[in-house]
């Protein structure tokens, strides 16, 4: 299919408007997720203080990023994981490649990852005549589809059962049916054959600890952990901006992330992983790559404003929240994060002039930063990039309408400041008329 | 006490019934109400659409003309306006001397609600409207001086008001701002599921704390026929119809 692009947010948007079955399943998800999110964080003793807490650890790494990241290569490799740097997406597609090709690799497959849709991997595979396999299964009917994530924890959302089992139908020669445990069967004995065949799986990474070198991925359907597990070879693609201090800091973040993403207590499967295998008889990869990757994120680093973007932990609540979301859905903003975030990091990672309309797709209600885990002032770097595209205080170029805008703003200033003109006479009359007590 | 009044544009020129009935409460619970015409926009559109130097310009008139007032507290109807005045300090990061006074004026300054409950200690201005009554939390005002139970306490401090809650009373309208008008098919989107809540409570009024939210929301409410008015916090406690 052709894939929208944040240009068109506008056109977007009012075609998501118009398609009934995707807003049904948006309505599904604000009520569903968003619920079981409010009920999930009622179940810690002191939620805002947890908050509260996140967001010091991620400031602290932040205040020192090149310290803890050296730190978390340093000890990956002295756990047995190769660490490899790369500055942009082309450069981490390029690694993935060049590991793939040294290691002859045909049967690759892969867990979800954000980080790896950020940096369009799959196409950059396909490109060189591999076909990785998505395993998690929203991912996987997404890619069946020739489709992309419209959420970045639910990437299925926007699909009704019906249109899932037409689409099995369509690829898996299925009978069709309209039990979801049949599907999830028929979904599990074609994946589960990949994983046995496959000679490389690649994954994401939630968080890296710099103490131990550990990567830890959370996720609930098992496809993480055999990703990871049961290829000879795993390559981990990781924004530099995952790595926290210590171990204990996971106590902190594991009570955040998924009461927010999915508002679970805690995920069916935490892999926490440590390098590669100690001894022969031990299960797991022989080789564990960890591609560390910054693409734009020293550049949001820079300003205290756009740094907190960098907090974000990918648990997509305030996709959820959001108003605009929930209306117009995450393909409607042409980008690889949609939603609040998406709209924040987006026009940071590809440019503002190529995403000029993402920082005013919201009305600035704020519900975002209500249910950010990490406490991002969502609606504060929206108003920073709106300045930014106005402005032209950044890289982009400005707003279509910005002159005619730009024009009535200066009028309404300059009016103001000479006499105050912009004002009717009538209210002055009415309020000292009005009532006497 | 003495009250400088900040009536905001929209109150101003599309709705000056809810600056009267301000200046009519104030006065009800003892205070004396003064009000500078001199006074004009707080430069908020300007600065929710990025046009920071314009914003600062206002900001700054804002400050001079409120200075000027010499009185003991500015009070808004309007929970958006009043949260601008206290962002004004964001518009002078480097200008030390400018900042100081934005946060002296912003420290002075009050949303109506905030004012009569946490300043004034009032939660009964002797008001009285018949009927159910529902409250919508506007944004600003919710989520940025966290005003929640200061107008629940208000409304029902009314004779004759059965308070009402509305379900997801803190879900946006759609309004925010020039958002309505740069997107206005989602903002129509997002107020649908607003209104279909209000018309589902069964209410004579709904009240909220802005004046903007309430035309988005009124606006809808008079082109679908419906019974429901749509008032202004301000409204509903300059109402006597005992």
């Amino acid at each position: 299919m052709d894939h929208l692009t944040s240009e068109t947010f506008d056109q977007n948007a009012r075609d998501a408007l118009r398609d009934p079955q995707l807003r049904g399943a948006l309505r599904n998800l604000a009520n569903t997720i968003g619920d079981r999110r409010k009920f999930a964080i009622t179940t810690v003793d002191d939620w805002e203080a947890l908050r509260e807490q996140a967001r010091a650890i991620k400031d602290q790494v932040l205040s020192h990023l090149d310290e803890y990241v050296e730190a978390f290569a340093v000890n990956a490799e002295r756990a047995g994981a190769t660490v490899h740097w790369a500055h942009d997406a082309a450069g981490a597609c390029e690694i993935v490649i060049r590991l793939l090709r040294e290691r002859s690799a045909t049967q690759v497959v892969k867990s979800k990852s954000m980080a790896t849709e950020e940096i369009h991997l799959n196409a950059a595979l396909e490109a060189e005549g591999l076909s990785p396999i998505e395993t998690d299964l929203g991912e996987w009917i997404i890619q069946l589809a020739r489709e992309t994530p419209s959420h970045i924890v639910v990437p299925a959302i926007h699909k009704s059962k019906k249109q899932i089992a037409e689409l099995f139908v369509e690829k898996l020669g299925i009978e069709l049916s309209d039990d979801v445990a049949v599907l999830t069967r028929a979904a599990r004995r074609v994946l589960r054959q990949r994983f046995v065949e496959a000679q490389v799986g690649i994954s994401g990474v939630n968080f890296g600890v710099a103490e131990t070198g550990t990567i830890l991925i959370l996720e609930n359907e098992g496809n993480v952990r055999l990703t990871t597990s049961l290829p000879r070879t795993h390559i981990a693609l990781m924004g530099i901006e995952k790595v926290i201090p210590r171990l204990v800091d996971l106590d902190v973040f594991l009570k955040l992330l998924p009461r927010s993403g999915t508002g679970q207590r805690l995920t069916a499967y935490q892999s926490l992983i440590t390098g590669v295998k100690r001894s022969a008889t031990d299960e797991g990869p022989e080789e564990v790559h960890i591609i560390l990757m910054d693409n734009g994120r020293s550049r949001m680093l820079a300003h205290p404003v756009t740094r907190q973007s960098l907090a974000c932990i990918r648990c997509g609540a305030c996709l959820n929240a959001c108003p605009v979301y929930q209306q117009v859905g995450g393909h409607a903003y042409g980008s690889v994060y949609p939603g609040p975030i998406g709209a924040v990091i987006t026009p940071q990672l590809i440019g503002i002039g190529k995403a000029a309309q993402l920082p005013f797709a919201s009305s600035l209600c704020g519900a975002c930063r209500e249910v950010c885990p990490v406490k991002i002032d969502i609606p504060e770097l929206l108003l920073h990039l709106r300045a930014e595209v106005v402005e032209g205080t950044g890289s982009g170029t400005a707003d279509q309408k910005g002159p005619v805008k730009r024009k009535l703003m200066e009028r309404i200033a300059f009016e103001a400041k000479v006499d105050g003109a912009y004002r009717l006479p009538s209210l002055r009359v009415r309020v000292v008329q009005s009532s006497s007590v | 006490m003495r009250v400088s009044l900040f009536v905001t544009c929209l109150v101003d020129q599309l709705w000056p019934e809810v600056g009267t009935s301000a200046v009519e409460v104030l006065r009800r619970t003892g205070c004396e109400v003064v009000f500078d015409e001199r006074q004009t926009c707080c430069g908020q559109p300007a600065f929710n659409t990025g046009y920071r130097s314009d914003a600062r310009v206002l900001a700054r008139r804002f400050i001079e003309i409120f200075e000027d007032a010499g009185a003991d507290a500015i009070v808004s109807p309007s929970g958006s306006c009043t949260a601008m005045v206290h962002h004004f300090h964001q518009l002078f990061e480097d200008d030390e001397h400018w900042r100081k006074r934005a946060e002296a004026i912003a420290q002075r300054t009050h949303e109506f609600s905030s004012f009569l409950v946490n300043v004034l200690g009032v939660d009964d201005v002797g008001a009285s409207f018949r009927g159910r009554v529902t409250w919508h939390d506007a944004c600003h005002g919710l989520r940025d001086l966290n005003l929640h139970s200061e107008p629940r306490r208000l409304i029902k401090g009314v004779r004759g008001v059965e308070f009402v809650e509305l379900p997801n009373a803190d879900a946006c309208c759609g309004f925010g701002g020039t958002f309505s008008v740069k997107y206005p098919e989602i903002s129509v989107a997002i107020l649908d599921n607003k209104i279909a809540e209000i018309e589902k409570a069964g209410v004579r009024a709904v009240t909220s704390g802005d004046a903007s939210c309430l035309m988005q929301i009124r606006g809808r409410l008079t082109r679908q026929k419906s019974g429901v008015r749509a008032m202004h916090l301000a409204e509903l406690l300059a109402s006597r119809e005992d």
